[in-house]
């Protein structure tokens, strides 16, 4: 276990994580007005149709593929019956044709900002540094599933990054687990660190609105209300109060 | 019963003048920042064209408001549930281009450029690329009808009527159409809104976008079938009139109602009962939904009313504002003013008294001492065809129009002949359903208009809500630029602190309803 395996599985991760946590608790209560999904269909949305839908679409899948074959224990398949050779072909199919329709409607949102010339006047730094990470995170990943799983790779994640992963998380990490990380093919390594570097930057970007999607809004009535805070209990009133 | 009281506003079309000093002072005092350039809040249009932006009145395809479906009142663009699933890409939401791509002018070329044989010309720029451009189309193309016989004939309005002799230079008509929020008691972008960053008012009905919780989803923008709530392409937060609710908690009208130059707009609250709102809205009927809507306002004479409504915690000086509310008596006194499309369900706020179309024209220069029998029946030879005001007021009852327009003609017949001391036949106000009573307050209130009855606006009890100091300055929408600890006399102060904890309400207070 070199230095340098120490700081890629165990001090950057828990780096990224800190600034992740910490970052979206301090945007959410400094910069409420800033957190948005910056919509930007009212200035272009012929373009956007089909790529917003494939990407986001493809995204969500991705994400629960992800927490399928990272979160979940292998016990836990095995267990209820799912054999290796059923996880891999539903792995490289279904993730397989997620990570591609991320990849193609990835690619049509990034042809859209560079070339539409509104949209490229209106974007900002974080838009393109968030478009462009993602991007290569995925890239990567989509490339990891395509051309080493599915063509026969032997490296099975579900007993590596998988269970490093979840030690990570539950704030244990072993060297056992640092180990197994460092021999992993290099796509996988690639794949997680610079997913690493994106949640690091993911407080300040656009990204912050996938915590935005609103649920309450299925279970809430139409008609929002909102009154005048009586005076009696305002803040400002109990403080003098207490004075 | 529910007893909510509500601001609403009444323009009088008969002297608008179509001048838009109302969008110009709007847009100085809310929309001169950058990304609401193209916005107008206020804006007024000149009838029959597509209007601004172009054809919101086609609903069957922009799907602003609310329709039955299967005898429940359901958003047309679809539910909760279907707007979850499209909130990737709204399909029927209305492009910047369908208002038009806001520009400014080269007039730095004026000044630096080189001696040459021609004048320099400043050239159209366009704001959201910085281009130059071609302008094809603008907040106000159809001003006075230019164009019209192109675009008129996209005018949802004009569907029942025969549109090409309409066009026929000698058979043309305009009106003029100011247009703000409506204030909807049934507001569908609120409805609309999946982050439940649009509210309604408790205490006035407003309806406010909270800039802070606004996530940028823009359904709202779909959902107002008037199409007044506008996107801010810079900060992608929605935007829409406030009702210069600054103002009003001030006791002061808003600045387009201030401004206007023919002193056209009425401001005041009607009191009505909450609990009837939905089942208003969901007669099956489109042209029950005027009178629906009448039956939700509440009497403010009636003492049983009034003693429900101080229990309810309604302030007595609003009560009595509500009974001296010119919007009160023009809609439901003397009934001549109307709801703007009542059929989008939404039951607007913002009320209009049709235009009567050039008067004494229509009788040939000879008004006096006519009868009924001869008086009338020149309504339906008005310049504007009673067809297009149905479609516009009373979602084609003509029915409602004619009577309004005959009670404006009594009014207008009766005060001529008072004026010049000349005999007057009485059944012209029986047959309009009048009293000579009733035809002097009309007059007083249209022709006179004085400033204080134009504007009965009760102050907003703003000295039972928190420290009003640290407020000072938090209306506006200058925090988007300017720094935010400048506000509050020093502090930061968050608007959200005065609002109740959960910050919203629901109007039914059981357990919310699913999908």
């Amino acid at each position: 276990m070199t230095n340098l395996d120490i700081f890629l599985w165990i001090i950057f991760p828990y780096i990224s994580l800190t600034i992740f946590i910490l970052g979206h608790i301090y945007r959410y209560n400094t910069d409420q007005f800033g957190w948005t999904a910056k919509s930007s269909q009212f200035l272009e949305q012929k373009r956007l149709r089909f790529g917003s839908t494939v990407f986001h679409w493809g995204i969500i899948f991705v994400f629960f593929g992800h927490v399928g074959g990272l979160l979940i224990p292998k016990l836990w398949f095995d267990t209820i019956g799912i054999t290796d050779d059923m996880y891999h072909f539903g792995a490289i199919w279904f993730g397989g044709l997620a990570g591609l329709a991320v990849v193609i409607g990835g690619f049509f949102l990034f042809l859209r900002r560079v070339a539409v010339k509104r949209i490229v006047k209106n974007s900002s730094v974080s838009d393109y540094v968030a478009l462009i990470m993602l991007g290569i995170v995925v890239l990567v990943g989509f490339t990891n599933t395509a051309g080493y799983t599915a063509t026969g790779g032997s490296f099975d994640y579900r007993v590596t990054i998988g269970p490093w992963l979840r030690e990570i998380l539950t704030l244990r990490p072993s060297e056992g687990m640092v180990l197994a990380m460092a021999q992993a093919p290099i796509g996988f390594k690639l794949h997680v660190s610079l997913a690493f570097v994106l949640f690091a930057i993911w407080p300040f970007t656009r990204l912050v609105h996938v915590f935005s999607l609103p649920l309450k809004y299925l279970n809430r009535n139409y008609v929002v209300y909102r009154n005048i805070k009586p005076y009696h209990k305002t803040k400002v009133a109990e403080k003098k109060e207490i004075n | 019963m529910k007893i909510k009281a509500q601001f609403g506003m009444v323009m009088n079309l008969d002297k608008c003048i179509g001048c838009h000093t109302c969008s110009v002072t709007c847009s100085n005092t809310w929309t001169n920042r950058p990304g609401t350039e193209y916005m107008y809040w206020n804006n007024v249009e000149t009838k029959p064209g597509v209007g601004y932006p172009k054809e919101w009145e086609n609903n069957d395809e922009k799907k602003g408001g609310w329709h039955l479906k299967n005898g429940k009142l359901e958003l047309k663009a679809g539910g909760k549930f279907s707007k979850l699933i499209n909130i990737f890409y709204n399909k029927d939401l209305v492009e910047i281009d369908d208002y038009y791509e806001p520009w400014t002018y080269d007039y730095e070329n004026l000044v630096n450029s080189p001696e040459k044989d021609h004048q320099p010309v400043a050239r159209p720029k366009s704001q959201l690329t910085g281009e130059y451009m071609d302008i094809t189309w603008g907040p106000n193309w159809e001003d006075d009808l230019a164009g019209a016989h192109e675009t008129g004939k996209n005018d949802p309005n004009m569907r029942n009527l025969d549109e090409q002799i309409k066009f026929e230079f000698e058979e043309t008509f305009m009106m003029y159409l100011p247009r703000i929020c409506e204030h909807c008691q049934n507001p569908s972008c609120v409805s609309s809104c999946p982050s439940g960053a649009m509210y309604k008012r408790e205490e006035d009905g407003i309806v406010l976008v909270d800039q802070d919780s606004c996530r940028s989803w823009r359904f709202c923008m779909t959902g107002c079938p008037y199409k007044k709530v506008y996107f801010n392409w810079k900060t992608n937060k929605a935007e829409k009139c406030t009702f210069c609710f600054p103002r009003i908690e001030n006791g002061q009208p808003t600045i387009c109602s201030e401004t206007c130059v023919g002193r056209l707009r009425y401001i005041g609250i009607v009191l009505y009962d909450a609990d009837k709102v939905l089942e208003a809205a969901s007669v099956e009927d489109e042209k029950d939904l005027y009178e629906a809507q009448l039956g939700t306002f509440l009497d403010p004479f009636d003492p049983v009313i009034q003693k429900e409504a101080v229990k309810q915690g309604i302030p007595e000086d609003w009560i009595e504002a509500a009974q001296k509310s010119p919007v009160y008596k023009l809609a439901v006194e003397q009934k001549i003013a109307l709801p703007l499309h009542p059929e989008y369900r939404t039951m607007p706020m913002v009320w209009y008294i049709p235009p009567l179309s050039p008067f004494m024209n229509a009788l040939g220069g000879q008004v006096d001492s006519l009868s009924p029998d001869v008086i009338f029946p020149t309504i339906n030879q008005f310049r504007i065809p009673i067809d297009y005001l149905a479609s516009l007021f009373t979602a084609g009852d003509t029915g409602v129009i004619k009577k309004v327009l005959r009670k404006l003609v009594a009014m207008r017949t009766y005060m001529r002949a008072v004026q010049l001391n000349k005999p007057f036949d009485h059944s012209i106000l029986e047959a309009a359903g009048m009293t000579e009573e009733v035809a002097e307050e009309m007059y007083q209130l249209s022709a006179i208009a004085k400033y204080e009855d134009r504007y009965v606006i009760p102050k907003s009890h703003r000295e039972d809500s928190g420290d009003m100091f640290s407020h000072q300055g938090n209306a506006g929408f200058e925090f988007m630029e300017a720094c935010r600890s400048c506000m509050g006399g020093g502090q930061e102060a968050d608007p959200l602190e005065y609002y109740e904890s959960g910050f919203w309400r629901e109007l039914d207070e059981s357990s919310p309803k699913g999908v």
